[in-house]
């Protein structure tokens, strides 16, 4: 009986003996498969980049914010809501058992000097609470200080390119720079945090948010940040904030989200996308199946006197079926695999180019595309074999296809 | 050896049928040297396909070795074209990508025989045929002649029975001719059954008997000596 290793040797002969057919044959597969990597390490990549930021947000927080989405159709834009104030958040610490910590926050742009130097920054004003709910590390000096929420020392927190660009190599702690006129002293520098809920951390500018309010000439806050004890403790926390600053200002002119329900639209959202964008991937695979089978037939028609010659020689029908079956699985395996390393390199110089999106092809999108490539390359590859070989010698030898 | 009983091949050609044989009965003994001449259309390459198990008969019997050919099943016949059977076409149908010795290797492959025994046999059988020299070339290195001769050896490596040759000279200068015609006669005296289909009266005079075929009927049989008598007679039938 003829062995496996003869037959392959046999199909492999019979793709290099037609170097260009099975070069574009080839092509074809290593491009379908090489999309559909690229394309849904793509939609994957956009996925976790928002599933990252919203992790980043930190576990088990609250977002109050001015403003409700009934009466006035969209997050704290248009309406006259009631102010929330510095007060609300301290009946928030006071008042609601299942918070753990509260930060008030303000935020507007503005400038930052040192000497000649200037920054335009985003200047966030808050409590000390804030660097533990949004977990932020300090590189030099500290965070904003203890003290009453109501008192606002002329005190500043800058972000590591923000004091890069201000102070180079001099140490910035401890000089003191101008916020938006204002003379304020600094008292540290954050670590590098990167982009985080769409705010950089790294050109920022934090002061107590007394100050900032004095400083803006605001009355309301921008956000109230809750943390509560634990996750299980969340929906109780947003509950019971919910119902005490209904309570406070005489209506529900507050909205309050958890980072879960948007982050799991988002999921869903872009979970939808890779798929989307899958399903176009996997058309361009087919289109390169359909390739597979163009070149296939072509292929036996030109070799049905090969065929004949074959089957005069004594070789079997099956192992006819076997040789093509072999060649055929042949190109699409050695195609599949050639468009995985094109679309893993692909993959990795977008990865080098954007590193704030962390693309990779999820496993089920490259087990499909290797999967698909084969059966259709063998599907493609067999069907017009079988008719051939059906043939009697004589007809084929002639080079009739029946 | 070969037994042939009321053979009729009927093709359909668009809606006509064409009658390329009808009625053959005849026996063919082992070790025999015969050859099949006619007109252009008279059935010999037909009659000769039918003999090498490459074509089915339309009705009747045909008998290798004493067993129904019609019989068998596929992967039978398979088996009696690997080991029984040799054949030499007009066109060499060599395989472009491979070498002469590849070529001559291939019956063996799907044989099952193993690689060094292939080799081997393999490069006896080009030695057989004077193509020591040519193992590694390509087809399209080789002349008419050598190519002829690489199927030749491809033919015979599996040690057949009976060697069929249709217009085996048809495609070669005189010379290389001669040189074919010359293997084919040693081979038949070493006992190979030979069955050769050709037009040309130098091929048809070497077989120990001619068996004349006009519009699928078998007109005449004469001994191989007796060429010239028939030869008036297949001049008339190619000018009418």
């Amino acid at each position: 009986m003829v062995t496996a290793p003869e037959v392959f040797k046999f199909a492999a002969k019979s793709l290099t003996g037609h170097r260009l057919r099975t070069g574009l044959s080839l092509l074809g597969v290593t491009i379908g498969v090489a999309a559909v990597v690229i394309l849904t390490a793509l939609g994957e990549g956009a996925r976790l980049y928002v599933v990252d930021q919203f992790a980043s947000l930190g576990t088990n927080l609250l977002i109050v914010i001015p403003g409700h989405t009934e009466t006035t159709g969209s997050f704290g834009v248009g309406g006259v809501p009631n102010d929330l104030t510095l007060d609300d958040a301290q009946a928030i610490a006071r008042l609601v058992p299942a918070a753990r910590r509260v930060a008030p926050i303000t935020l507007a742009n503005d400038e930052v000097a040192y000497h000649e130097r200037r920054r335009q920054v985003a200047v966030l004003g808050t409590t000390p609470e804030y660097q533990e709910a949004r977990q932020l590390e300090i590189a030099s000096g500290e965070f904003l200080p203890a003290e009453e929420v109501q008192r606002g020392s002329p005190v500043v927190i800058l972000g590591t390119k923000t004091a890069m660009e201000l102070f180079g190599s001099t140490e910035p702690v401890g000089k003191i720079v101008r916020v938006g006129g204002w003379r304020m002293r600094v008292v540290g520098v954050l670590a590098r945090q990167g982009v985080r809920m769409g705010m950089d951390f790294d050109e920022i500018a934090i002061i107590p948010v007394a100050t900032a309010m004095q400083l803006f000439n605001r009355t309301s806050l921008f956000r109230i940040l809750v943390q509560a004890h634990a996750y299980s403790d969340l929906e109780i926390a947003k509950a019971e904030v919910r119902s005490l600053l209904t309570e406070r200002h005489e209506e529900e002119d507050i909205t309050v989200i958890t980072q879960d329900a948007v982050l799991s639209t988002f999921d869903d959202i872009l979970g939808a996308l890779t798929l989307a964008v899958g399903a176009i991937a996997a058309i361009s695979l087919s289109v390169a199946g359909i390739g597979i089978m163009n070149v296939m037939l072509v292929s036996v028609s030109e070799r049905t006197q090969e065929i004949g010659l074959l089957k005069a020689l004594g070789v079997g029908r099956g192992q006819i079926l076997a040789a093509f079956l072999t060649e055929a699985a042949l190109i699409s395996s050695i195609g599949g695999l050639l468009g995985l390393g094109l679309g893993w390199l692909a993959v990795r110089v977008m990865v080098r180019l954007y590193p704030a999106l962390p693309a990779s092809p999820p496993i089920w999108a490259v087990v499909a595309a290797l999967a698909i490539s084969v059966g259709v390359g063998i599907t493609f590859g067999l069907l017009p074999a079988r008719r051939a070989t059906r043939l009697d010698p004589v007809v084929a030898l002639a080079g009739r296809q029946g | 050896m070969i037994q042939l009983e009321s053979i009729s091949r009927t093709f359909q050609v668009g809606d006509q049928p064409v009658h390329a044989l009808v009625d053959i009965t005849e026996s063919i003994a082992a070790g025999e040297h015969v050859a099949i001449m006619g007109p252009s259309g008279s059935g010999k390459s037909t009659l000769l396909n039918i003999v090498g198990c490459l074509d089915r008969p339309t009705s009747g019997s045909y008998r290798l070795n004493g067993s129904d050919v019609g019989v068998l099943e596929e992967a039978e016949l398979t088996n009696v074209r690997r080991h029984q059977i040799g054949f030499v076409f007009q066109f060499f149908h060599l395989i472009p990508r491979l070498t002469a010795a590849e070529n001559v290797e291939l019956p063996m492959i799907f044989a099952g025989v193993p690689r060094a025994e292939r080799r081997q046999r393999a490069a006896a059988a080009l030695e057989a045929v004077g193509l020591s020299a040519r193992t590694g070339h390509h087809p399209d290195q080789l002349s008419g002649g050598e190519r002829q001769r690489v199927a030749l050896a491809r033919a015979t490596v599996m040690q057949p029975q009976i060697l069929l040759a249709d217009e085996p000279t048809g495609n070669l200068d005189s010379q290389s001719g001669r040189v074919i015609l010359d293997m084919l006669d040693q081979m038949n005296d070493d006992g190979l059954t030979l069955i050769v289909v050709t037009h040309d009266p130098k091929v048809a005079h070497r077989a120990d008997r001619i068996v004349v075929l006009v519009d699928g009927r078998i007109e005449r049989r004469v001994r191989g000596d007796q060429i010239g008598e028939i030869l008036a007679m297949l001049a008339e039938e190619n000018e009418e």
